[in-house]
């Protein structure tokens, strides 16, 4: 991978949080989505979300990169207060110009792919660092070739996303977020619209951004590789976190009911 | 070799099982063709031979000067119209699909009022502006400040009223299809433009716009068809557009059929005509929309061409580059 992360991240050594979560609520209309939550996710770290539907984790990761409001409480990535600027115990919502520029540091991909269907795979891939990022054209394709072919799709570059499979597609949307540089991933359920075969490939696509260090926040229901990659795994439930912890202890020795329950129903 | 005889214990060949499947034979389907024929034979001949019909004229009028001018004009506020009325369609469907609720309501309003009044009576209200407005001035409003000021019936002439008549209808409609086209895109892309850095104006003009031509492009093609023809209702403010032009030759010589005949012969080439740019843009952007593009005619001639030659050589095999 060309995104090389520092030693001390690879290490996986005590690193500063790069993303703090801190107080954060969240109501639709009545509905209380997200009820004081507080979180971190360490510098070079895998952090997995776990949780019903409904438990309000695809919404906190939203709110990561501002897709989502927040009704109170702060997110900071990288040192820097996402979405808002604060005056005293107000934070005010920043322009859209201006939460642009914070999203160019944090990739996503979506458990839709939401691919740009008129572009070709490799377009999809340039496209923002060429358009918003001023990346001159020859580089881009480059670093777009180069990408795909890390996901293993070197020679789809012409290809279309309705040319593509699920798998593939979601490689493509992969490679897209990376094109950016960002610092942080964050991953939405990213296995869910596969075929059961084709979720590997995605899967390993994402070890191996762990692998070279790159701190992701992913929600997936996928327990073998909260196990076998996650730093962290986070359990939530009606808008609250349950229960965190490193993968081992909250997987496969849960102290809550709740999280036994919820880790019984998908296994 | 048991186990064959065991499954096919009778030996096919020439009994009564090797038969052949004729389909059904359909002879209702002849006698209709025939009848449709003999009708449509009976009504050209009937057209042909009619002596009422002065064909000379006909071809004569098809290049008269008058009538050519007519669809120089007609082509020009066709074009002009088109393009005013979807810039402004663009805004009035953004101001309807705003969240401001006074910027909706005001598109709303203005789509209710411009599509719920007959285009000709708009035609015959926009000429008349200047019973209703004796000059037209631009200055501050509500205060006596005036930085220009004319006479309504010098600056609205009846081209200019005809033009205005048909941009602003046009427009209410348009808005409506662009603002479909809009609401087709799905907001997951949207959110995958915002979630990799791209303003709202650059998401809107390289994502959401390009996706949206696609459904915007079919209906639009109609409405440009049904525009070329509306311009003949300027015929009531006597804009001298095609249909004026020959109404005009008609009621000196009489030759109304003739020439009406001449009309419709030109409103159906130029209708014909505007159906193939609108063919390359379907095409241009419905990239990516399936899997592989239809050939455009040029495409489809040069192959039909080249099946009818001997193959050449073997080209040199060149590997196929995945990337350009």
């Amino acid at each position: 991978m060309t995104i090389t992360a520092p030693a001390d991240a690879v290490e996986r050594a005590v690193a500063r949080p790069l993303v703090e979560i801190r107080r954060v609520r969240k109501s639709f209309g009545a509905h209380q989505v997200l009820r004081d939550i507080s979180l971190d996710a360490p510098e070079g770290t895998v952090t997995v979300l776990l949780g019903p539907s409904g438990s309000g984790k695809s919404t906190l990761l939203r709110c990561i990169n501002h897709l989502e409001t927040i009704d109170g409480g702060r997110i900071m990535v990288d040192g820097e207060l996402i979405g808002y600027r604060q005056t005293g115990h107000t934070t005010h919502e920043m322009t859209p110009r201006q939460i642009a520029r914070q999203r160019r540091g944090i990739g996503m991909v979506f458990q839709r792919f939401n691919l740009f269907p008129h572009m070709t795979a490799l377009e999809n891939v340039t496209e923002a660092p060429t358009g918003v990022a001023g990346v001159p054209a020859a580089a881009a394709k480059a670093r777009g070739l180069d990408l795909l072919d890390r996901v293993g799709l070197a020679d789809f570059a012409r290809h279309y996303p309705a040319q593509l499979s699920g798998g593939q597609q979601q490689r493509v949307a992969i490679a897209r977020a990376l094109a950016m540089s960002p610092k942080l991933m964050l991953f939405d359920e990213p296995t869910s619209a596969l075929d059961p075969e084709l979720v590997g490939d995605v899967l390993d696509v994402m070890r191996e951004l762990a692998r070279d260090g790159m701190t992701m926040i992913v929600v997936t229901h996928e327990i073998g590789f909260a196990r076998g990659v996650a730093d962290q795994v986070v359990f939530m439930d009606g808008g609250v976190v349950v229960e965190s912890g490193d993968a081992a202890a909250v997987i496969d020795a849960p102290r809550r009911q709740r999280t036994r329950n919820f880790l019984e129903s998908v296994r | 070799m048991t186990a064959i005889h065991q499954v096919s214990p009778v030996d096919a060949s020439g009994t009564d099982d090797d038969v052949v499947a004729v389909p059904l034979r359909r002879p209702w389907r002849w006698v209709g063709a025939v009848a449709v024929l003999v009708l449509a034979g009976a009504f050209a001949a009937s057209v042909a031979t009619n002596p009422n019909l002065d064909f000379d004229a006909i071809g004569a009028f098809l290049v008269d000067p008058r009538i050519l001018e007519g669809v120089g004009l007609t082509l020009l506020i066709t074009f002009i119209s088109m393009v005013v009325s979807t810039f402004l369609a663009i805004v009035i469907a953004a101001m309807r699909l705003s969240s401001n609720p006074v910027l909706s309501s005001v598109a709303w309003f203005y789509v209710w009022a411009f599509r719920g009044t007959p285009l000709l009576v708009q035609i015959v209200l926009w000429g008349y502006l200047g019973l209703l407005y004796d000059r037209i001035t631009i200055g501050v409003p509500f205060t006596d400040i005036v930085f220009w000021s004319v006479d309504t019936n010098v600056l609205i002439s009846a081209f200019t009223a005809g033009l205005l008549a048909l941009t602003l209808n046009q427009a209410a409609y348009s808005s409506e299809i662009v603002r479909a086209g809009m609401m087709s895109v799905d907001e997951g892309q949207r959110e995958a433009a915002t979630s990799l850095g791209m303003s709202p104006l650059y998401t809107f003009r390289r994502v959401l716009l390009p996706q949206a031509m696609r459904v915007i492009i079919p209906p639009m093609g109609n409405e440009t068809i049904s525009m070329l023809k509306n311009t003949s209702l300027l015929s009531v403010i006597a804009v001298l557009e095609l249909y004026t032009q020959a109404s005009v030759i008609s009621s000196q010589n009489l030759k109304q059929v003739e020439l009406l005949i001449v009309a419709s012969l030109w409103y159906l080439l130029m209708t014909s005509l505007l159906s193939i740019p609108q063919y390359y843009l379907e095409r241009r952007f419905g990239r990516g929309a399936s899997r592989t593009l239809p050939a455009t005619p040029m495409q489809r001639l040069r192959r039909a061409i080249a099946s009818r030659r001997p193959a050449p050589d073997p080209a040199p095999v060149t590997k196929e580059v995945g990337v350009v």
